[in-house]
């Protein structure tokens, strides 16, 4: 998922630059002084989970792999702002340290993965809701599943504007191989949510913790 | 802060044994560039451990290891550091 240099265009990607630092400065300035220490500590846990958690590709058919992104998960952990400045911090150190994901391409990848990813998840959790732990099992899926497919299809809009591929094998391509890279997010968003609430109920948002 | 970084070994630990044994098989965006042909525009570039190999140890798993750990131990120093930045102020006026 991670778009490197070449792919967009110059408009394309400068735009999406610009746009990624607005939405940085927006994040940093909703985000100062609303940190408690507990937060603090969920989002260095959460961003060095999701940095490990990304190394790891998983086979799924046709000579093709993927893994899980987390945006949605750290949204739906410490709300959109706050995961767009984790997203921001491990996509900094990926293409700095590793070269993986272009430079230039940063502002593209922030708001694929930092900003699409987490919005749609975060919905999707809270349309579903997360009263009890199966309910927010549920969300969890729904939102890593439609939060991995609304950032492939927006890097293949974003593909097809700069003219690198036609619209629309572009997109019918991203979005059906994510559906099923999604698929996996889905799962590993499930399964982190259905533990943190046997585990840390409190760090699972809306859940209704009852005191037997 | 102690249980952050239990939190933070825990990561290490992931990225340290299961990273070597992640598929290489192509990602889903380079799968696409690869069948609609855009695979070449890709610019390649130079970083201190491009594609996870550390220098010296390229192509083994010890070397993804030690560059999945490094990265662990970066993001979580720099995730941290800016979540410190962030807590509120203690002084008035």
């Amino acid at each position: 998922m991670h778009v490197p240099d070449g792919f967009l265009s110059t408009p394309v990607w400068a735009t999406l630059d610009a746009v990624a630092v607005g939405s940085v400065a927006v994040a940093l300035r909703r985000a100062k002084g609303a940190l408690g220490e507990k937060q603090v500590s969920t989002l260095g846990v959460a961003s060095a989970f999701t940095f490990a958690a990304q190394m790891v590709n998983f086979p799924v058919g046709a000579g093709t792999s993927g893994h899980y992104v987390g945006g949605a998960m750290l949204a739906i952990l410490l709300g959109p702002s706050v995961a767009l400045l984790a997203v921001f911090v491990v996509l900094l150190v990926q293409a700095l340290l590793f070269a993986d994901g272009g430079l230039l391409a940063l502002g593209a990848n922030l708001v694929n993965m930092g900003i699409v990813a987490p919005l749609v998840g975060l919905a999707a959790f809270r349309i579903v809701g997360s009263r009890t732990p199966r309910r927010a099992a549920v969300g969890g899926f729904l939102a890593g599943l439609l939060g991995a497919e609304a950032s492939a299809l927006a890097a293949g809009a974003q593909l097809a504007i700069s003219g690198t591929a036609p619209a629309g094998p572009v997109l019918l391509a991203m979005g059906g191989v994510h559906l099923v890279i999604g698929v996996g997010e889905g799962l590993v968003t499930a399964a982190a949510v259905r533990f943190l609430c046997r585990a840390r109920p409190d760090l699972v948002p809306g859940l209704e913790t009852q005191r037997a | 802060m102690r249980s952050v970084w239990i939190g933070v070994a825990l990561a290490a630990a992931l990225a340290a044994f299961a990273s070597p044994l992640a598929s290489s098989l192509p990602d889903g965006l380079e799968r696409v560039a690869v069948d609609l042909g855009f695979a070449r525009r890709a610019v390649p570039r130079g970083a201190p451990a491009a594609d996870y190999e550390a220098p010296g140890l390229e192509r083994t798993a010890l070397g993804t290891a030690v560059s999945g750990v490094s990265g662990v131990l970066a993001v979580a120093l720099l995730a941290i550091g800016l979540g410190k930045a962030l807590r509120p102020r203690k002084e008035i006026t």
